[in-house]
């Protein structure tokens, strides 16, 4: 216990460091400097390989224009989650994550509602490499919001054991920022597939 | 367990002391989240590895060497591979050869170079307690180690490891029935680089993060080390770049386990055709040297850092040309994503693209050889002392010119058609890359490891493995320039068959004895390390007597790293043999109001400043007075 009390000592004379932005949420844009760069790679393969001809031009399911809608609906209530916790309003904070969690499923519902839109118009995954291209998009992106979703749920458990509040909104601000990203990434992947068809 | 849980709760509080925090075994040794021991880790990791890549090595080298030799006595390592003529199977050669770049580009010098490095001197010399997350260090290290043992394991799998070449072209990558080790062994390849690439992100999230976050009062940027500057550059490169060779491996992944044709077009096995059409072989090779040519500095520039740091030091001279350093590695890290295309001069690239990628690629000369020149203008008329580090160091400029001169020449696409693919290009990048990078690990390993173990190296030793490296490393690869431009094509079982190859039997005879005596000469500086770690003569706290702050913790440095409030940083790292001063050095801890002696008129100007440093911590007059008083 003595060793303990020593170092809370410590801690209080241990000097501020020279950069006062949060290390976690640094790392966390690096994180998604880093997403940025492989979906650049994938994008540009994308725009390298169409030049190239032989590439099947085909019309994007209505869906998917759906799904967007949902996505950017849920980025909505993420911003909502994210001023609830500074107002420490904990009832809405906690509705509104739950509702991004929902939204964030139904935007995977719709993204393999879309994807069995384009198998039942015989556009598979195996065949020309613009369907390939769009599947492998959605499906790496997909894997990508389930990540997002599991960072939800730990920032709903978080939220139900009081351990974000105004004081302390780290947590919920990198889950939104992760979420956002996701977000900005989808509406780039789409408009990306609808000029570059 | 539980235990466990709450001592981290209670210690989840970013800069606490740690020092006093008791650990048990597996917390200290297997499962760490210490920097120093995670350092250590990937050390220990890495130079296992680089013994089973090198041994790799001198089995293909026996067999161009010496094609005749009957390897019978080999058979208790690799079994079929020697087929019953007593002779290397020569599937297995490629798989040697595949095995031994993969193993020795991203394990060894990337993996082990980096990792060991940039986690050991990072904190140490930025003034941290450790990294900004020591979780997701300790699992950078754990995803390589598993990485490791997935590539190792492939080596054993009876259909062998990948084949294609480290680069790892499709189609021979992409069609699981191309050849032998297209199959499993590329299964294991991929999701081994899979995980390395995870582990690699991890480590340099952390690394950048650190750097930026976590400096110590008074250590601005233009005050870095330049070890720093290079690690925080590498980290940089490679979250940039390993996420597109993950894009790459990705499609390639597709290709091959659900039928996709991202790279596969029009290919018949066997008359049959491939029901893949209209992929692109190319697209992958420009994904896939998008990370490969940043890769190459990846490797490189950790060296680089790392000899700056020695060659000042040890030749008692500040660095020629700081901020030229800085300004040439921050050049070498922009260029390095615009060059890639240089890899591909003979793919049918349109010849302008070829032209701008040429014109790109010759620019690295610019900021590479200001390099040169500030590291053999440090070592003019310097105090020069000679220890393993220093000379592992000035081994590497020579290296890192002599293979950098050659660059210059497979930079021109014109020269390039003729010399692509040959022994001359083995040359040029094992000298320039290989070696160079090498050759820094070496210099670090001996320079840090009275900080790492506490325990001195035996210099002797050590300078008899640098004499048997430096004298081995050039007769191996500088003759490969001869054989290069006789036109002897990289990656070929055998040059037995022609009377042009057979003039150069003799030359390849000698590369290859060459090359065994330098790998043995290697077991030295192993046996020399592992003694060392146990029985190695004790330490003094600063044996280089070196300015930077590593030197200012305990001869045996704690979890925690200082054991009193960390030190303030007052003045740049090389302060060697300043007119006036008391010492030839002066640490960086030690504040320009207590050296009035030897001050710069515009660094009497800096005194006034030193408040504002001094007042960020209740304690500093207590810590300037410690480490100040030499």
């Amino acid at each position: 216990m003595n060793t303990e009390l020593s170092s809370v000592e410590n801690f209080t004379a241990e000097a501020k460091p020279t950069f006062s932005f949060n290390p976690k949420k640094f790392m966390l844009w690096l994180a998604i400097a880093s997403i940025t760069m492989s979906f650049a790679g994938w994008t540009s393969a994308y725009l390298v390989r169409r030049a190239e001809g032989n590439w099947l031009e085909f019309e994007i399911p209505r869906i998917f224009w759906y799904s967007t809608g949902v996505m950017l609906i849920s980025s909505l209530f993420m911003h909502l989650s994210v001023r609830a916790a500074k107002k420490d309003q904990f009832g809405p904070l906690k509705t509104a994550i739950s509702i991004t969690f929902a939204l964030g499923l139904v935007f995977l519902y719709l993204q393999v509602q879309g994807f069995y839109e384009l198998v039942s118009q015989k556009l598979f995954l195996v065949g020309n490499p613009a369907v390939s291209f769009f599947d492998v998009l959605i499906f790496i992106h997909g894997l990508h919001v389930i990540s997002g979703l599991i960072v939800l749920i730990v920032s709903f458990v978080s939220a139900w054991q009081m351990k974000i509040h105004s004081k302390n909104r780290n947590r919920i601000e990198m889950a939104a920022m992760y979420w956002h990203f996701l977000d900005g990434l989808w509406l780039y992947l789409f408009v990306f597939l609808l000029n570059f068809r | 367990m539980a235990t466990a849980a709450l001592t981290h709760d209670a210690h989840s509080h970013e800069h606490e002391h740690h020092e006093h925090h008791e650990q048990n075994f597996i917390q200290k040794y297997v499962f760490s989240e210490d920097h120093k021991m995670i350092a250590k880790q990937y050390l220990v990791t890495g130079i296992i590895w680089a013994f089973i890549g090198g041994l790799l090595s001198i089995l293909f080298r026996l067999q161009l060497g010496f094609p005749d030799m009957k390897l019978d006595g080999l058979r208790w390592l690799l079994g079929e591979w020697i087929n019953p003529e007593g002779k290397l199977e020569s599937e297995f050669y490629l798989a040697l050869v595949t095995m031994h770049g993969t193993i020795m580009v991203f394990f060894v010098l990337t993996a082990g170079l980096s990792g060991t490095f940039s986690n050991f001197l990072i904190p140490l010399q930025i003034g941290a307690r450790d990294m900004a997350s020591g979780f997701l260090n300790m699992l950078s290290y754990w995803f390589f180690l598993v990485a490791s043992v997935i590539m190792l394991c492939s080596l054993f799998i009876s259909t062998g490891p990948a084949a294609g070449g480290w680069v790892i072209y499709p189609p021979l990558s992409a069609i699981p029935t191309a050849s032998n080790g297209s199959g499993m062994g590329m299964s294991l390849w991929l999701v081994a680089m899979a995980l390395f690439i995870v582990s690699q992100l991890m480590g340099g999230l952390n690394y950048v993060t650190t750097i930026i976050n976590l400096r110590t009062r008074g250590l601005s940027f233009s005050k870095l080390p330049l070890t720093i500057w290079s690690f925080f550059l590498t980290a940089v490169l490679g979250i940039l770049s390993f996420p597109v060779l993950l894009s790459a491996a990705l499609l390639l992944i597709f290709d091959r386990n659900f039928g996709t044709s991202f790279y596969i077009s029009e290919i018949y096995i066997g008359g049959e055709a491939l029901p893949q059409q209209g992929g692109s072989a190319i697209l992958f090779q420009h994904l896939f040297w998008f990370l490969g040519h940043p890769e190459v500095y990846i490797v490189l520039l950790p060296a680089l850092g790392i000899t700056s740091e020695v060659i000042a030091t040890n030749a008692r001279k500040p660095i020629f040309g700081y901020r030229a350093m800085i300004g040439s590695m921050l050049g070498i890290t922009l260029l390095a994503f615009i060059v890639w295309a240089h890899h591909m001069f003979v793919t049918g690239m349109n010849p302008f693209l070829g032209s701008v990628f040429m014109f790109l690629t010759l620019i690295i000369a610019v900021p590479s050889a200001v390099k040169g020149f500030n590291y053999i203008t440090t070592l003019w008329k310097g105090n020069i002392v000679f220890t393993p580090a220093m000379l592992f160091s000035i081994g590497l400029v020579s290296l890192f010119i002599a293979g950098g001169v050659t660059g210059i020449i497979l930079g021109n696409a014109a020269l390039d058609i003729q010399l692509h693919d040959t022994y001359f290009v083995v040359a040029h990048f094992h000298l320039v890359m290989g070696s160079a990078s090498f050759f820094g690990l070496m210099a670090g390993v001996y320079h840090w490891f009275p900080k790492m173990y506490g325990r001195m190296m035996n210099n002797t030793l050590g300078y008899i493995h640098f004499w048997l490296s430096f004298i081995g490393v050039f007769c191996v690869f500088f003759p490969m320039h001869y054989i290069g431009i006789a036109g002897f094509p990289r990656r070929y079982y055998s040059f037995s068959t022609y009377d042009m190859t057979n003039s150069f039997a003799d030359l390849n005879q000698f590369i290859s004895v060459a090359a065994i005596i330098t790998f043995a000469a290697q077991g030295l500086f192993a046996w020399n390390f592992f003694y060392s770690i146990f029985r190695g003569k004790k330490s003094v706290q600063n044996p280089w007597r070196s300015t930077t702050l590593e030197w200012t913790t305990p001869v045996v440095v704690g979890h925690g790293n200082w054991e009193g409030p960390i030190p303030a940083v007052y003045r740049w790292p090389y302060d060697y043999s300043k007119p006036g001063a008391v010492e030839d050095f002066i640490p960086q801890t030690v504040p320009f109001s207590s050296t009035p002696e030897s001050n710069l008129p515009e660094e009497n100007e800096q005194i006034a400043l030193e408040k504002t440093i001094e007042e960020l911590h209740p304690y500093q007059k207590e810590v300037s007075a410690k480490s100040g008083g030499h």
